[in-house]
């Protein structure tokens, strides 16, 4: 269907595309790479940690690579511009790091087939698209261990964004892993509408505090729930994306860690090699896509053993997160004793498992 | 005691008219230019890379170019009909809320229909799109006609209930069946009835442009030659004399704000059906804001909002490209576009007034 | 749904902290606005004033020294909009407009630096016994000076407008330019004035956000939070008072529906999210057919530039 409402433009994108390609290999050298951002590299969050994906690779090839990158590019035409630009420069591999680039990523793939494209969190591949993303939930079962065990009120806050599978898979994992260390544990979701507005997260962590939350889970980019914890007191929290790390010991008690650069290493490593393939990766705590900040003394030390023990075995491929038994909220059985979800059901995830309470919003 | 005073001409210059933009631009160069110095650039090679670059770079060029028209497209034809209202002293700031409805409703009339396939779903869409866009700006016209509500505010609230609209619209009737359980509707650039492509190969032209194009066309003969190009500067200008003159302002106010509504509904389906390809929690990408300095830039002359689109074109492309080539943050080139503005609205007060060297008089 | 594990008093305490920046930008726009000047451009003062708050707070470890450096940023950008709109005279709306766009990138390249740094510590004002009293203790005794000072500035903007001479000249100013400066008012300078007033306001309510709310900088970490404070001062209908009620109740709303959802309500959160401009919208119209028009209505020069016919 797409075919005949552009192969007539990208008759002439790829022949000077292919030429410039050419030109650029032509050159040899530097090998680049390319990145476009959805945010800007000051979002402390996602973006950020894209970039320090990015500064890892320069850190790793020094003098071998040379790295672009443009920030804040909107999701449609400016997408498609900026890849475009990136791959006219001489770009050799093009991370698009937001999941709305998906059909300007294949666009713009088909008309540069000499240039590979990695697609962050996406589902479609090409030959020369690969797509990848991280296991977060694996890192939200230990998050939600920790939460189970140091809640003395049991009541648990999450601030959610959108209403998305990431994010109700993250909500799930952390529940199921809550309840087994603490089957009196109630979760509060809040959906805040926005991946990033700090002063309405900060509301949001203000709200669930003042009815009784003593911890907050965060599905949102900035520190201010942490800020909030630390301003109510007795109130702890995790770093999202990035460490956190000035909120140790306490509020931050741990955090999830979003690690791009082995990754960004291997693809770019493969595309000098010319053993560069596509397909879809999905990787987690083992792989080390997902990383468990440091969990500070604030935690009992028999609770940071059993979360490091549960980190370690989830890394090791040893116990996946969603094994049942475990019935969907309705009370409708999902996964029998033993067994484990598959990638397709944990991908497009729309419903919460028993116990939680609340609606997901339509 | 000397001082410089500004004193107003008998008519506008039209020589300062034409030259005031040259000289901003350039005014803009030398401050942006230490900016880029302070930010530890070579100021030529950043200058050259947004302005030169784009247009004339062996490597980017021919890309560019044709980008250009797709960047410019849109803000044209908004700015093209909040030009007329801004003339006629009708102040419809809220375009950015019109162009988001009008993607939303053309996008919901296309996809009532999916998937079928006839030529007549992109013309439909492109219907309801002006209609939407219309509509919207109707609430403010109407407010103001019917209690003399003040039709700036209530445009600019409107833009904030259109964004919030359009990200209910994206999660939740509009959202894509098939898309992962992700926001965001079907890709309507890729579903063959609603696609709204290039229609040239490697011009950039859509029917967004060409639509722009013709608005251009339109409004330079409604302004030069027609009746109601004269009432509407009239009423700008001299509104009891307009009174006296037979113009009926209250028609003017839904007129201004139908057509430039509409305009920018149409400028919202095109994007939505071409380039952006689908409908977005944050489809609303300040377009129509853009637009609003687009009008003024151009003088609210018709050849000077297309000038003025290209060159507002220009400095987002040549802005990236700055990005990609040197490193330049986003910030810095969003400076740097804030700084071109100030200077071409500030020296547009040639056009208007003359320095004059004297004494003040005492008052 | 548990409505009983909702703190009403904490609810309101909290929304007062989360109503202090756009009460803020909303009181020094009423000035502005007052003056007949309409400046779009409170979103990039706000957030110029609060990179600069933050940076300056967090260089000297001071948060007084980091909010009076706030009011100061913002005041000097709000003047680079007072120069071209009132001495250039420039289009309020375009330039309004381009000084958000300059801000914004403005504070972003300031703010390179101070990336995931925290800020610096803000204390509650220490109000004794006054703190401890049942009910309205936790409500109105336990804030930090900020709170109050916005407080404050409702009743000196109150005084100032309608108990004061110069209040009568700055609204006359924004009535009819032409008549005040017929009158020998000097338009231009009240004008200029009334507009570093609106953006050292600007510059507090944004650097309010880096500074306590969050307190951390991010890159565009105001969020809009400009736009509220212009549909506020609609809202208000240019009267202090009405400002203050307005951002409780702009703010509330949000407060209250994280906490009704945070009690296990269901919510249809982006369309309640549209509830304070619709709301805005329609007290704009009842402002502007009811009978008290002329009292209520926007000041009449507002947006208009006023040039000296010598």
């Amino acid at each position: 269907m797409l075919r005949r409402t552009f192969l007539a433009s990208s008759a002439l994108a790829v022949g000077f595309g292919t030429a410039l390609g050419t030109a650029a290999l032509a050159q040899d050298d530097p090998f680049k790479a390319g990145f476009i951002y959805v945010g800007p590299i000051g979002d402390g969050g996602w973006t950020y940690t894209h970039n320090e994906g990015r500064l890892a690779l320069e850190e790793e090839f020094g003098d071998g690579i040379e790295t672009v990158y443009q920030e804040s590019v909107p999701e449609g035409a400016d997408a498609i511009r900026a890849m475009t630009q990136m791959a006219l420069s001489g770009a050799d591999i093009i991370f698009a790091t937001s999941f709305g680039y998906m059909d300007q990523v294949l666009e713009v793939a088909e008309q540069f087939p000499d240039v590979k494209f990695e697609h962050a969190t996406g589902y479609k591949q090409a030959d020369n698209v690969a797509t990848y993303s991280a296991r977060f939930y694996e890192g939200r079962a230990v998050q939600g261990h920790i939460a189970g065990s140091m809640t003395d009120t049991n009541i648990v806050g999450y601030i959610a964004s959108y209403p998305i599978p990431e994010v109700i898979r993250g909500i799930n994992s952390a529940y199921i892993h809550a309840t087994k260390v603490n089957p009196d544990v109630e979760f509060r979701v809040v959906w805040v509408y926005t991946w990033f507005d700090p002063a309405k997260e900060a509301d949001a962590a203000t709200a669930l505090i003042e009815q009784g939350a003593d911890v907050i889970l965060q599905h949102t980019d900035s520190t201010a729930p942490l800020a909030a914890a630390e301003a109510a007191g007795g109130v702890i929290g995790f770093g999202q994306a990035s460490d956190m790390a000035a909120f140790k010991p306490s509020p931050r008690v741990s955090s999830i860690l979003d690690v791009w650069g082995p990754y960004y290493i291997d693809r770019v490593q493969a595309v000098m090699d010319g053993t560069w393939e596509s397909g879809d990766t999905w990787h987690g705590i083992g792989e080390g896509m997902v990383g468990i900040g440091e969990i500070t003394d604030a935690v009992p030390d028999e609770v940071r053993q059993e979360a490091l023990a549960l980190k370690e075995s989830i890394a090791s491929g040893e116990y996946h997160p969603f094994t049942g038994p475990l019935n969907k909220q309705d009370g409708t059985p999902w996964l029998a004793e033993g067994e484990t979800a598959d990638d397709g059901t944990l991908l497009g995830m729309n419903f919460y498992v028993e116990g939680l309470t609340g609606d997901i919003p339509e | 005691m000397a001082v410089i005073a500004l004193e107003r001409r008998p008519a506008p210059s039209a020589v300062w008219r034409w030259a005031t933009p040259p000289l901003a631009v350039l005014l803009t160069m030398l401050a942006g230019g230490a900016m880029f110095a302070a930010l530890g650039q070579d100021p030529l090679i950043a200058i050259r890379t947004i302005f030169w670059d784009p247009l004339f770079a062996e490597q980017f060029a021919s890309y560019a170019r044709p980008q250009l028209l797709v960047k410019a497209g849109p803000l044209i034809l908004i700015a093209i009909g909040l030009a007329m209202g801004f003339r006629a002293g009708v102040w419809n700031i809220g375009a950015e809320g019109q162009y988001i409805v009008g993607a939303i409703c053309g996008a919901a009339a296309g996809l009532a229909l999916y998937p079928a396939d006839t030529r007549l779903i992109l013309p439909l869409m492109a219907l309801a799109g002006a209609l939407g866009g219309w509509a919207w700006a109707m609430i403010p016209a109407l407010l103001k006609t019917r209690f003399g509500t003040n039709e700036i505010l209530v445009s600019l609230l409107l833009v904030y209930v259109a964004e919030q609209l359009v990200a209910a619209m994206a999660l939740g009737p509009l959202r894509n069946p098939e898309g992962g359980g992700f926001p965001g509707s079907r890709n309507l650039a890729r579903w063959e009835s609603s696609a709204n492509p290039e229609l040239i190969a490697g011009t950039g032209m859509h029917w967004g442009v060409v639509t722009a194009f013709i608005a251009v066309i339109f409004a330079y003969v409604i302004f030069t030659r027609h009746l109601a190009g004269f009432q509407i500067r009239l009423m700008g200008e001299a509104p009891r004399a307009a009174r006296f003159g037979g113009v009926r302002p209250g028609r003017l106010v839904i007129l201004c704000f139908g057509v430039s509504g509409a305009l920018a509904g149409l400028a919202g389906l095109f994007e939505v059906t071409g380039p952006a390809g689908q409908l977005n929690i944050d489809f609303g990408a300040g377009y129509g804001f853009t637009a609003i300095i687009v009008a003024f830039l151009g003088r609210l002359h018709p050849i000077g909002i297309l000038l003025a689109g290209l060159l507002m074109a220009l400095t987002y492309i040549g802005g990236e490209l700055a990005q990609l080539m040197l490193g330049l943050p986003a910030a810095a080139i969003q400076a740097f576009q804030g700084m071109l503005l100030f200077f071409l609205l500030g020296v547009d007060v040639f056009t208007n007034y003359r320095l004059r060297l004297g004494r003040r008089r005492i008052a | 749904m548990d409505l009983s594990s909702i703190n009403w008093l904490l609810l309101l305490a909290s929304l007062m902290v989360a109503s202090t920046p756009i009460l803020l930008a909303g009181l020094g726009e009423l000035v502005v606005e007052r003056a007949g000047v309409l400046n779009l451009g409170v979103e990039g003062m706000m957030i110029t004033g609060a990179v600069c708050g933050f940076a300056i707070g967090f260089e000297t470890g001071s948060a007084v020294w980091g909010f009076a450096a706030a009011a100061g940023a913002g005041a000097a950008l709000s003047l680079v909009f007072g120069v071209l709109t009132q001495v250039l005279m420039s289009n309020q709306v375009a330039t309004g407009l381009a000084l958000t766009l300059f801000g914004l990138g403005l504070s972003s390249l300031i703010g390179q630096g101070y990336i995931g740094e925290r800020g610096v510590n803000v204390p509650d004002v220490p109000l004794g016994p006054l703190a401890d009293l049942p009910v309205i203790g936790p409500i109105l005794f336990r804030h930090d000076a900020v709170v109050y000072l916005s407080l404050l500035l409702c009743l000196a903007i109150w005084l100032f407008l309608y108990r004061s001479r110069a209040g009568l000249v700055l609204r006359s100013v924004g009535e009819s330019a032409q008549a005040a400066h017929a009158l020998g008012t000097k338009v231009v300078r009240i004008r200029l004035t009334a507009i570093a007033f609106g953006g050292a306001c600007a510059g507090l309510g944004g650097a309010y956000i880096s500074l306590v709310r969050v307190p951390q900088w991010t890159d565009g970490m105001t969020a809009g939070a400009g736009w509220i404070a212009l549909a506020l001062v609609v809202f208000a209908s240019w009267r202090p008072w009405r400002l203050l009620l307005g951002a409780y109740l702009f703010g509330g709303l949000t407060v209250l529906q994280l906490n009704l959802q945070a009690a296990g309500v269901a919510l249809p959160v982006e369309y309640l999210s549209m509830a304070p401009y619709i709301l805005t919208i329609l007290v704009l119209v009842i402002i502007s057919s009811g009978r008290g028009r002329a009292a209520l209505g926007a000041p009449a020069a507002l947006g208009r530039s006023f040039h000296a016919a010598a």
